[in-house]
């Protein structure tokens, strides 16, 4: 198993989600947050004077996937989260050692 | 005594009085979040304080009988004699109490005015003990000198509705604060932003609304003055907010609106003097002249480096100067009449006022702000500062997220 994590624009959020669930991902979870990379901030004008903002607004997306989705998964997520300017984000794909259905009980892949 | 008149005054009170809510909410907004609270209070609980001192012992101070020009006597102490009938001598056509009670509500917001300069940083206890003082030795002589039978209003110098009154004396007050209790942590190297400006832009509305009170019952009656003060009260405001947004959307290629309101409230400062004696024309050009001038003077101070948070200095300061001066040069109202109007002395006299303000007002408030650090403290401690004056000073929290 695999966790696979989605930092992208807000507004691409709608069109990363259907392109995960066409993926075969059944659940996530979304934060919104704040960070930058290259892309590092923007300015904003009070009363004629200019300020560095760093933190640009993102949103985080967690899935858990099995491994032999997880190429096909990554790969659709960025077709959708793509605009080729800075600031289009990351995607993390860690290992996951295992889950379970707080309901059920069930353990591993059957739990995702 | 006159229904009408009296009826206009009482509600032009009320107007004024909804001013100070809608300078804190103006205020509130442009703070960082965690000190939205302290802020409004700033302005709130001036509604109370000043209110009780006005009763006790301000009216009298600033309209008792005249003590060589300089201050009022104390023969209305409690608001002794100030009920519903005139005194003997009285000109006005409306009851002293409703005089009083209109006068009470500038003396209100004016040192609320002041908390703009010190926003973020100034301890609740010592901003009390400085209001209360400011109030009794730095408005009350400044409204009797103008106002109340002091030596201003006798020289000749025009002040309509407050621009050295309340707007001057309100920014010298605020650029000693700033310069006495020192800029804010991180200030010149993290931006401080305002958190609400919904909250701001509403009240500036309250602002503009509260100002047709304010200038237009300076007639004290409703008549022909009320009304062009009124007119001309609000095309500055207008020109005002035009003129802000065009200079900066020209520097800084945005139009904002912090700009729109910004420049609304400077025309408003500005035409304060003036809004009885100028015409529709001359109150076009003053909005004009303030929004663009106020843009240039709050821009001024990242160059001095005071921390005026809210730019108290830039706007009330120099608009109120603009305004006074403008008003030397484009009065034309029956007897009062300026430079245009054929009469260059008013200027002048004009100008001695500007300087009289700016030094007297100046000068107290800094003793004031120096004695009081002294003596109490006026700033938080920097951990303090970082946790918010919310929680320190009030153990409240603006918002639960």
């Amino acid at each position: 198993m695999k966790k696979i994590e989605f930092i992208i624009r807000p507004f691409k959020l709608d069109e990363v989600k259907e392109a995960l669930t066409a993926a075969g991902v059944h659940g996530m979870t979304i934060t919104e947050v704040k960070g930058f990379g290259r892309q590092r901030g923007h300015k904003e004008i009070y009363r004629g004077a200019e300020y560095q903002v760093d933190f640009v607004a993102k949103v985080k997306i967690e899935v858990v996937c099995e491994d032999a989705i997880t190429p096909a998964v990554v790969e659709a997520a960025r077709a959708a989260a793509i605009t080729g300017q800075v600031g289009d984000g990351k995607i993390f794909v860690l290992p996951v050692d295992d889950a379970m259905r707080i309901r059920t009980g069930e353990t591993g892949e059957a739990a995702i | 005594m006159d229904a009408a008149d009296t009826g206009f005054v009482l509600m032009s009170a009320a107007l004024v009085m909804f001013m100070t809510p809608g300078l804190a909410l103006f205020y509130g907004g442009m703070v960082r979040a965690k000190n939205v609270l302290a802020t409004l209070m700033q302005s709130f609980i001036l509604l109370g304080l000043v209110s009780v001192l006005w009763a006790v012992v301000g009216y009298t101070l600033a309209f008792g009988t005249d003590v060589g020009g300089v201050i009022g006597a104390l023969n209305h102490l409690l608001l002794a004699g100030v009920g519903g009938d005139a005194p003997e001598g009285w000109t006005l056509t409306i009851p002293p109490a409703a005089f009083m009670i209109f006068q009470c509500m500038f003396a209100v917001i004016t040192p609320a005015l002041i908390t703009g300069a010190f926003a973020e940083r100034m301890r609740f206890a010592p901003f009390l003990v400085f209001s209360g003082l400011w109030l009794v030795l730095v408005y009350c002589p400044m409204a009797h000198w103008v106002w109340g039978g002091g030596w201003m209003g006798a020289m000749g110098a025009l002040d309509f509705a407050g621009g050295a009154v309340v707007h001057m004396c309100s920014a010298a007050a605020a650029l000693a604060g700033c310069l006495v209790i020192g800029p804010r942590r991180g200030f010149g190297k993290e931006a401080h932003i305002p958190h609400n400006l919904p909250m701001t832009i509403l009240g500036a509305g309250i602002l503009w609304f509260g100002w047709f009170g304010f200038n237009a019952g300076s007639a004290l009656a409703a008549n022909a003055q009320a009304a062009m003060a009124f007119a001309t009260t609000h095309f500055a405001a207008a020109a005002g907010a035009l003129s802000w947004v065009a200079v900066e959307w020209r520097h800084r290629g945005r139009a904002t609106t912090l700009g729109a309101v910004s420049g609304a409230v400077a025309g408003l400062v500005a035409i304060t003097p003036a809004a009885g004696y100028v015409s529709v024309g001359a109150s076009l050009v003053m909005g004009i002249a303030a929004g663009a001038v106020c843009y240039w003077a709050v821009l001024q101070k990242n160059r001095f480096g005071y921390d005026d948070a809210l730019d108290v200095v830039g706007i009330h300061g120099v608009g109120g100067t603009l305004g006074a001066l403008a008003t030397g040069v484009f009065a034309d109202f029956g007897e009062f009449r300026g430079l245009l109007a054929g009469n260059p002395t008013q200027l002048w006299i004009q100008l001695v006022s500007v300087v009289a303000t700016w030094v007297f007002c100046f000068l107290m408030s800094y003793v004031l702000f120096k004695v009081i650090d002294a003596t109490l403290g006026l700033r938080v401690s920097p951990e303090d500062e970082t946790r918010g004056l919310d929680v320190n000073e009030h153990r409240e929290t603006g918002y639960q997220w």
